[in-house]
C-alpha cells in the first residue's frame, strides 16, 4: 500500500533540463530521503510525484499503477511544505479536515479523524485557532497533522524543518520519526541537511544536478560511497580528499574522514601547521594547513590542546581510506 | 536623547508637509461644498466665507432636486460605476491569475497585450465604439457605458493584480490542489483574499475616472433615462448664464457616493494589510 516507482523520469522547463532521467523504487512503508545541494532538483522531483508538475518523460507509478496524468488530489498523497502553507482563513480544525471535506466524507468521520491526528501531535488546545495565531513550530505541526488526517498512501515532505530554529528542528525531527514508526506509511522527505537525512532515512537518495548519484541506507552511503560527491556530501565535517600521487599511491584521490586522520607532534606522513581549532566538548576539530595537501580537517574525540601555528604531522589510516579515480569514481578492492 | 529630539522634529516636519498637502487637495472640495449652501450673491461677494445666517441658502439644492430627475441620474451613475467596477475586478483578477499562475505558450505576449491599454487612451476609439454601439443597438443604455468602462479599466487591473498574484505563495495553492480544491476555489478562497489590498487599490483607481467621466455618457447615453450625474449637472451650465448654486449643489451631492465607495475600499485595504498573509 504505497510503493513508489520512478522510471526514466525527466523534467524540462523550456530548454533547461532539470531532472535528467531518474530511476528509483521506494518500498511500501519505507522512509526515503532525497538529499542534495540547493537547486539540484529535489523539490521538482517531489512535485512531480505529487502531480504538481507535469512529467516531461518517463513514468511515475504508485503500487504499480501509472499516475502520470492523475490530478494531485486523486493520488492519495499528502504533502508538507517548507512554508507550512496553511489556509489563512480556516481554523486549525478546518485546515486539517479540508481534504476529507472535499472528498465528501461525512462530518462525524472528519471530526474523528482530525481529533485523532490532533491527539498524536498534541494540537488539542489549538484546534479553534487560525494560523495567524500560531507560532512557527505549531504551524508546522498543524501542517503535519493536515497531512496525517487523510491517511495517504504516500507522505511527501519538502524541507519541512528549514524554517524552524535549531531546538524545534530537532524536536520536530524526532516527532516525524515517531510518526513514521506509528503510521508505518511510506514517506518521501526532501532536505539539503545531511544530518536530517542520516537520522531519518531508511533509504537515502543523493541527487546532483538532476541525476541520482547513489541510493542506499545511511550507513552504506557513509561507509561505502560510490564517488567523491557522495563521500563529500555525507558525513560532517566533510571528508578530506588527498592527492594520492603525492603519497606514492596509484589511485588519483584518497578520501579519508576527519576521524581517520591521525595527528602527531613528532612524526607522520604529511607535515603542516595548525590553522584553527574548534573545541566542542565531546570532540575537537583541528584544521591543519599542510604543505602538500592544502587544508585538512582532523576530528579527535574528547578535549585536546593544540596551538595555532603549531607544527604537526598527519597520517591517514590506510585501512579506512577510500580510493577514487580521476573521474571521482570509487576504486573498490 | 538628541536622537529622540531629532525624530520629533522630523515627525513635525513630516506632518507639516502632509497637512499642507491635505489642505491644498481638499481646498476645491471645501470651496464647492461651502458655497453650495450660500446664496448666489454671497458666492460672488465672498467665495471663501462660511455660510452665515444671512448668506445661508438652500436654493441650489432645491433647484437640483426640482430640475430633471436628479435621483435617476444618481442611480445611473451608481449603476454604471458599481457594475463596471465589479466586472473590472472580476475579469481583471481572473486574467491576472491565469497570467501569473499558468505556464502556456504566449503567456508573456498575452500579458503585454492586455497591459497595452494602459498606454493607449480608449477615447481614441470613440468613433468606432459609437458605431459598434449603434450597430448593436446599445446606444442610450447603461450597458454601453458599463462595457466601455470595463474595457477602460481592465488593462491597469490586469497589470497590477498579476504582479501581486505572482507573490502569493505557490505552496499555498499547491496545498489546495493536493487537498482537492478546484482552481476556482483556489482563486476565490485562497488567492483573492491575499491580494485584497491590491484589489482595493485597483478599485479606487478605476472608480474615480468612471464616476467623473463626461465624455462617454455624453456620446453613448445622453438620453434623459440614462444620464449620469456628471452629465445631468451640465444642464445648469449654460452658454450665457450658469446657475452656480445648482452646479455647486449637484457637485457636492456627487461627492457623497464616491466618498462612501472610497471609504469601503480603503477599509478593505487596511483590513487586508493587517490580516496579513500567513508566512
Ligand atoms: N518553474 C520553474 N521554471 C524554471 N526553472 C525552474 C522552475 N522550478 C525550478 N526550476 C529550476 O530547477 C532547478 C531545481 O529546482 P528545485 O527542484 O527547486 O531545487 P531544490 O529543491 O533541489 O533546491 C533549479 O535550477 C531551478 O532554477
Ligand atoms: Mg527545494
Amino acid at each position: 500500500m504505497g510503493a513508489l516507482t520512478l522510471s526514466k523520469v525527466t523534467k524540462s522547463f523550456g530548454t533547461t533540463d532539470v531532472i535528467k532521467g531518474v530511476d528509483l523504487r521506494v518500498e511500501d512503508g519505507e522512509f526515503c530521503v532525497f538529499v542534495g545541494p540547493s537547486g539540484c532538483g529535489k523539490s521538482t522531483l517531489l512535485r512531480m510525484i505529487a502531480g504538481l508538475e507535469d512529467v516531461t518523460g518517463g513514468d511515475v507509478a504508485i503500487d504499480g499503477v501509472r499516475i502520470n496524468d492523475l490530478a494531485p488530489a486523486k493520488r492519495e498523497i499528502s504533502m508538507v511544505f517548507q512554508s507550512y502553507a496553511l489556509y489563512p482563513h480556516l481554523t486549525v480544525r478546518d485546515n486539517m479536515g479540508l481534504a476529507l471535506k472535499q472528498a465528501g466524507v461525512p462530518k462525524a468521520e472528519i471530526q474523528a479523524a482530525t481529533d485523532k491526528a490532533a491527539a498524536m501531535l498534541s494540537l488539542g488546545p489549538l484546534m479553534a485557532r487560525r494560523p495567524a495565531e500560531l507560532s512557527g513550530g505549531q504551524r508546522q505541526r498543524v501542517a503535519i497533522g493536515r497531512a496525517i488526517v487523510r491517511r495517504p498512501k504516500l507522505f511527501l515532505f519538502d524541507e519541512p524543518l528549514s524554517n524552524l530554529d535549531a531546538a524545534l528542528r530537532v524536536q520536530t525531527r524526532i516527532e516525524i520519526a515517531r510518526l513514521h514508526r506509528d503510521l508505518g506509511a511510506t514517506m518521501i522527505y526532501v532536505t539539503h541537511d545531511q544530518v536530517e537525512a542520516m537520522t531519518l532515512a531508511d533509504k537515502i537518495v543523493v541527487l546532483r544536478a538532476g541525476r541520482v548519484e547513489q541510493v542506499g541506507r545511511p550507513m552504506d552511503l557513509y561507509n561505502d560511497p560510490d564517488n567523491t560527491f557522495v563521500a563529500g556530501f555525507i558525513g560532517s565535517p566533510q571528508m578530506n580528499f588527498l592527492k594520492a600521487g603525492a603519497l606514492g599511491l596509484r589511485s588519483d584521490t584518497l578520501g579519508i574522514r576527519p576521524e581517520h586522520l591521525e595527528i602527531s607532534r613528532a612524526s607522520g606522513l604529511i607535515a603542516g601547521r595548525v590553522s584553527h581549532v574548534e573545541k566542542l566538548g565531546g570532540e575537537t576539530l583541528v584544521y591543519v594547513n599542510t604543505d602538500t595537501q592544502g587544508l585538512l580537517t582532523v576530528r579527535l574525540f574528547g578535549e585536546h590542546d593544540f596551538a595555532v601555528e603549531e607544527a604537526v604531522h598527519l597520517t591517514p589510516d590506510q585501512a579506512r581510506a577510500f580510493h577514487f579515480d580521476a573521474a571521482g569514481l570509487r576504486i573498490r578492492g | 536623547m538628541s536622537q529622540a529630539r531629532r525624530s520629533i522634529a522630523r515627525s513635525i516636519a513630516a506632518h507639516g508637509v502632509l497637512i499642507l498637502w491635505t489642505v491644498i487637495a481638499l481646498f476645491p472640495v471645501f470651496v464647492t461644498v461651502v458655497n453650495s449652501f450660500k446664496s448666489r450673491k454671497a458666492i460672488f461677494a465672498e467665495p471663501l466665507a462660511l455660510p452665515g445666517p444671512e448668506s445661508f441658502d438652500l436654493v441650489g439644492y432645491a433647484t437640483v432636486l426640482k430640475q430633471g430627475d436628479f435621483f435617476q441620474y444618481f442611480l445611473n451613475s451608481m449603476t454604471v460605476t458599481v457594475g463596471s467596477l465589479f466586472f473590472v475586478l472580476l475579469f481583471g483578477a481572473m486574467a491576472a491569475f491565469a497570467l501569473s499562475e499558468y505556464r502556456f505558450r504566449g503567456n508573456g505576449l498575452m500579458g503585454l497585450y492586455l497591459a497595452l491599454g494602459i498606454m493607449i487612451p480608449i477615447r481614441l476609439g470613440t468613433v468606432a465604439i459609437l458605431q459598434l454601439m449603434v450597430a448593436s443597438g446599445l446606444v442610450n443604455t447603461l450597458t454601453a457605458l458599463v462595457l466601455v468602462y470595463t474595457a477602460q479599466g481592465l488593462p491597469l487591473a490586469v497589470f497590477i493584480l498579476s504582479e501581486f498574484m505572482r507573490n502569493v505563495s505557490a505552496d499555498l495553492k499547491n496545498a489546495g490542489r493536493i487537498d482537492g480544491l478546484s482552481e476556482y476555489t483556489i482563486f476565490f478562497k485562497l488567492v483573492l483574499p491575499l491580494v485584497r489590498p491590491a484589489m482595493a487599490t485597483v478599485a479606487v483607481f478605476t472608480l474615480i475616472p468612471i464616476w467623473n467621466d463626461l465624455w462617454f455618457p455624453l456620446i453613448l447615453a445622453p438620453s434623459e433615462a440614462t444620464k449620469t450625474i456628471t452629465l445631468g449637472s451640465q444642464v445648469f451650465i449654460g452658454q450665457f448664464v450658469t446657475n452656480w448654486n445648482a452646479v455647486l449643489a449637484a457637485l457636492s451631492l456627487a461627492i457623497v457616493p464616491v466618498l462612501i465607495l472610497y471609504l469601503i475600499f480603503s477599509r478593505q485595504l487596511i483590513r487586508g494589510i493587517t490580516a496579513g498573509a500567513v508566512k
